[in-house]
């Protein structure tokens, strides 16, 4: 008996997002990333074109995190203190595609720092690191506007992803990255319907949604990872049936979610059934990783070294040498 | 749903004058007002005014000078759909052939030539059908043909034929139940469509006869439908019924999204 031919074809194309600008484009980086492009779920390369490999950038922030896990605050305590040092050490000591600079610092429960002292960290880290650059606000609406006028400006040229714009505060970041030539994480807390309002929010103010990418948030495993699964899964497929809000790149920033669970957290000695903790965290967050790029992932921020390496690995063995035909985001290269 | 706009059609006086003075501008004018509404076929029709296949070839190129939207060539005569086929620059329709044997045998390898999507109409040696049964033997035909030149049935468009309600009022159910029957036909089935703005014909309540018919036979499994897509209320309606079908995702502005989809 023939087997038949089960192969699925689509229509349409994932968009395609370079973040990050070389000498020759402006900015001073030394490579640019790019990804989406699809026109196949994830690494089903028999179906269709993946001409890049998913992406593993890392979270940096601008002041030194409290209460990190050791497991977590180990392998940085040495560069908490400066930003520069910490995003050296994630592009040189594990091979960051991009660094993720989170501007904790600046919320307003918190330290409450200025956007210029905000500016200067952004300009700090464009100088210690030639990898692109991901801004991600501290999270108050009102601070982060405030907040991106300076770094945007401060980064302008550069090409970063900048974000996150919401159903409720798009206006300012939004106009910001048009008028710097930046790119934009839209958010939308686990529903897809408002994913798709946020990205219709950024086309009525005249922003090109083909340099967006869909934040739809990424909770840890356990935690509500099966629904985000599903939202990412159907978000692609309307994607790559022609449905032109939802053909963007996702990004899934897992790392501050995994490890603010037990699950990833709590030691040994407090749940010995769950084995060793200094194992169980960074697999945790590779797990969850995992989960997502087979959703449809193509940006991960993630915060342990080692889980890092194992997500690069597992990366590599999927994509192999049948995706990422231009080897641009290749590791190796 | 896939849709193909009706209004670059020689039946309309503004367009039959325009072909007559060879002015781009009435055209022009329809083809981007019709993009913009969200078609994904522009139909162009020479109507009555002219037989000359040139003329279907000046439409074609004045369409394609200002929008890269598909365009559909509608003439009931070969040698003016070839001509238009042979300067359409854009993705192309065929519209249409019939079960009859002559023209299926001389569109489907046209067709598969141009990589052109063609509409079935389900009529055949008998002229068009009035019961649900020849209807759809009529399609089972031209699906045949289809398979047997090789044109990909993704590109295949049947069509039950839509008839007035006024005069034909028995007919709109057996079109809906033909509908139905078409869906199995194949898996994926090929496209289902209609000449919408048939329905409707002399009545002084055209647009919600359309409107209504096209969401029932959407329900039934149409996919695709010639209509007037600068039909606001036509098109909200069509909006809602992709997300009551699970076909579009929910947005607060679907019904803005759903035009450029």
């Amino acid at each position: 008996m023939k087997i038949p031919d089960v192969k699925k074809t689509w229509s349409n194309r994932i968009s395609t997002v370079t973040i990050g600008a070389t000498k020759e484009e402006g900015g001073t980086r030394a490579r640019t990333i790019t990804v989406g492009g699809e026109t196949a779920l994830p690494f089903m390369h028999f179906e269709g074109e993946i001409p890049h490999r998913p992406v593993v950038g890392m979270e940096i922030w601008d002041i030194p995190p409290k209460g990190w896990p050791e497991v977590l605050a180990q392998p940085f305590s040495d560069v908490y203190d400066s930003p520069s040092r910490w995003a050296k050490k994630c592009v040189e000591g594990y091979g960051a595609d991009l660094i993720c600079l989170r501007l904790q610092g600046c919320d307003p429960s918190g330290e409450d720092r200025s956007p210029k002292e905000a500016a200067e960290v952004v300009r700090e880290v464009l100088g210690a690191v030639s990898v692109p650059l991901i801004i991600w606000g501290c999270g108050d609406d009102d601070k982060d506007n405030e907040v991106f006028t300076e770094c945007s400006q401060a980064a302008a040229g550069e090409n970063c992803l900048l974000g996150t714009i919401t159903q409720d505060n798009y206006r300012t970041l939004t106009a910001l990255c048009k008028a710097d030539n930046h790119k934009l994480i839209a958010e939308s807390p686990v529903d897809i319907n408002i994913a798709k309002q946020v990205n219709s929010l950024a086309l009525d103010v005249g922003f090109d949604i083909k340099d967006m990418v869909i934040f739809p948030d990424s909770p840890a495993l356990g935690y509500g990872t099966e629904y985000v699964y599903s939202i990412m899964e159907r978000t692609r497929m309307a994607g790559l049936k022609g449905d032109k809000l939802m053909a963007q790149p996702i990004i899934a920033n897992i790392g501050l979610n995994v490890w603010k669970t037990k699950e990833a957290k709590a030691r040994a000695e407090e749940v010995p059934e769950w084995g060793d903790h200094t194992k169980r965290g960074p697999l945790w967050e590779a797990a969850t990783a995992y989960t997502y790029l087979q959703a449809g992932a193509d940006i991960l921020v993630m915060l342990h070294p080692k889980a890092v390496e194992e997500v690069k690995r597992y990366i590599e063995q999927l994509a192999g040498s049948t995706g990422d035909k231009e080897g641009q985001n290749d590791p190796h290269r | 749903m896939i849709l193909i706009a009706e209004r670059i059609n020689g039946g309309f006086r503004d367009i039959a004058q325009a072909i007559k003075d060879k002015d781009k501008g009435p055209i022009q004018k329809w083809a981007k007002l019709q993009t913009e509404a969200g078609a994904d076929f522009l139909d162009v029709n020479m109507g009555a005014v002219t037989r000359d296949p040139d003329d279907m070839a000046w439409m074609v190129e004045t369409v394609q000078e200002v929008v890269d939207t598909p365009i559909s060539i509608d003439s009931p005569r070969m040698e003016v759909v070839k001509r238009g086929l042979e300067v359409c620059e854009n993705e192309r329709m065929i519209n249409s052939t019939t079960a009859v044997a002559e023209r299926l045998n001389g569109l489907i390898p046209l067709a598969v030539e141009y990589d052109a999507c063609l509409i079935g109409v389900a009529s055949g040696d008998g002229g068009s059908p009035q019961d649900v049964g020849r209807r759809v033997e009529n399609a089972a035909t031209i699906f045949a043909a289809a398979v047997d030149h090789g044109l990909d049935t993704q590109k295949l468009f049947l069509d039950p034929i839509a008839m007035p309600l006024k005069f034909m009022q028995e007919q709109a159910k057996n079109i809906l139940e033909a509908i139905r029957q078409l869906t199995v036909l194949s898996d994926p089935p090929p496209h289902i469509t209609l000449g919408l703005s048939n329905m409707a014909s002399d009545t002084n309540q055209r647009n919600l006869i359309n409107r209504i018919f096209l969401v029932m036979a959407m329900g039934a499994g149409l996919d695709a439908a010639i209509c007037d897509v600068t039909d606001k209320k036509l098109m909200d309606a069509v909006a809602t019924a992709e997300l009551i079908l699970n076909n579009e995702i929910y947005s607060d502005s679907y019904l803005d999204t759903y035009r450029m989809r």
